[in-house]
């Protein structure tokens, strides 16, 4: 059927698909250029916000961050084994990279993958501060496993007892805010302080439950506070404590830890 | 264009016709970054600069966009500004682009940026366009920062993180309010500014949707 005279040329098919095309090169255009030339300074943004999260958890304060973290000996660990590996750079280290990368990390089985990661990294760092004495005194561990929406990507610190948590702290998600966004909240970071990842046996016993735990709680130092209104973030980081605690995660190389101080 | 003309498109929409009170748009944001002042400024000159460039980008193009997809090229220039605001902010101010979270992205989503490409930036030149996009973008502040500073000052006791009113907790006289830190806060907030600019403004005031209609006289007796 031929087009009615009257139609106006910005109707025809032809035009509506040129400009709609023009619009997106150009808008595509204008938002790679932002996002290339920016990265470089939000990769050091992020880098800078990662090494205060590290000083804050080792409790460093007092000290500008970039002073405070050359206070750690950051080394990697391959997992399987819990052996240092010296030859690797640990700076230039990107784990969102590493989990993807076929040579530097393997594939999880269903039982194996709790955390939901599909892929684990072969190799990891781990941060650690000495005492006086020479003694451990902080052990911080990056952590990472899916909640709801998005992979957690945080680090948790031990006390030289390499039972004790420290401290705890994500510095990556796209949760809920005001739901699962609350794992940033620093009142239930503050909760995790003196919690107990590994019973007797030395087997994790750490868990997230529901309701609030008091120090009338049974086994309460083996207890956290869900967040409310966020069962699947909570899920989440229950899992990846788990799997990082676990065989699988950082198992041998703390099993090392102990037995080299025994 | 006159002066008169520039002044009236810039500021009327600042109290006259403001986007929240009047048209009640942009609320979702409004609510979700006032805690502090610090995000809701952020937050402001985001979204000022969005519905400024958008609406003048829009219009520049105005004669060449297809009636029937008008609306996806209007979204599709806005959403790509609100990605370079996104990517500047966590370039130059990290740790507020991440107190702000999703809230910048949904710029996008906020109708005012749609209501200003759609009623006004389609039928006008350039630069009128532009100064409509930043007169809409001041009303929103205007109302944002109002909110802001009344839950930042009586919910913390500060303002931009300075300490104006010393908490109990730190040692101090002033128990904050609890309820300011909670976004149902900022609902009550909006609803007494609105209460307050039509009060002073009653041509502001809405006609009822509907009346109930008298459909006999009531009976003598009563009378």
């Amino acid at each position: 059927m031929a087009e009615p005279d009257h139609i106006p040329v910005q109707h025809s098919n032809r035009r509506t698909i040129g400009v709609a095309l023009a619009v997106c090169l150009v808008c595509s255009l204008i938002v790679t250029s932002a996002a290339v030339t920016l990265k470089p300074i939000q990769i050091s943004n992020q880098i800078k916000a990662r090494q205060r999260i590290l000083v804050e958890l080792a409790g460093l304060t007092g000290l500008p961050v970039e002073r405070a973290y050359q206070l750690f000996d950051v080394r990697m660990v391959e997992l399987a084994s819990g052996a240092y590996v010296d030859e690797l750079d640990v700076e230039r280290f990107d784990i969102i990279k590493a989990a993807k990368d076929e040579e530097q990390s393997t594939i999880l089985t269903r039982e194996e993958d709790i955390a939901q990661i599909q892929r684990k990294p072969k190799y990891l760092p781990v941060y650690q501060i000495s005492d006086a004495g020479g003694g451990l005194e902080t052990l911080i561990l990056p952590i990472y496993g899916h909640g709801l929406w998005s992979t957690l990507y945080g680090f948790i610190a031990l006390e030289g007892d390499l039972r004790t948590v420290k401290g705890l702290q994500f510095y990556q998600h796209t949760e809920t805010p005001g739901l699962g966004g609350e794992i940033d909240n620093p009142r239930w970071l503050s909760s995790w302080q003196g919690k107990v990842i590994f019973d007797e046996d030395w087997q994790p016993r750490i868990e997230l439950v529901r309701g609030s735990v008091s120090m009338a709680t049974p086994d309460s130092q083996y207890k956290v506070d869900g967040l409310s209104g966020a069962t699947m973030t909570t899920r989440g980081v229950d899992n990846l404590l788990k799997f990082w605690f676990g065989e699988n995660g950082f198992g041998p190389f703390l099993l090392r830890l102990r037995e080299e101080r025994s | 264009m006159t002066a008169q003309s520039i002044r009236k498109i810039l500021f009327a929409p600042i109290v006259n016709e403001n986007p929240i009170t009047l048209q009640i748009l942009g609320i979702c944001s409004a609510l979700a970054v006032t805690t502090k002042v610090s995000t809701a400024l952020t937050m402001c000159i985001a979204l000022t600069l969005v519905v400024a460039c958008s609406s003048m980008l829009i219009s520049l193009i105005r004669h060449y966009i297809p009636t029937n997809i008008r609306i996806i090229i209007q979204i599709t220039i806005a959403a790509s500004l609100v990605i370079v605001v996104d990517q500047f902010l966590q370039a130059f101010a990290y740790e507020i682009s991440r107190e702000l979270s999703v809230f910048v992205s949904l710029i996008v989503t906020n109708c005012i940026v749609l209501a200003r490409a759609e009623t006004f930036a389609m039928k006008n030149p350039p630069w009128p366009s532009f100064l409509d996009g930043l007169g809409n973008g001041l009303g929103y502040s205007v109302i944002l920062l109002a909110v802001g500073i009344i839950r930042e000052l009586f919910g913390s006791g500060s303002l931009l993180g300075f300490t104006i009113l010393p908490l109990t907790r730190d040692g101090g006289w002033y128990e904050p309010n609890g309820l300011l830190l909670l976004p149902p806060s900022a609902f009550f907030l909006i609803g007494l500014i609105i209460w307050g600019v039509r009060s002073w403004k009653t041509n502001q005031v809405e006609q009822p949707e509907f009346r109930i209609q008298r459909t006999h006289n009531p009976p003598e007796v009563t009378r």
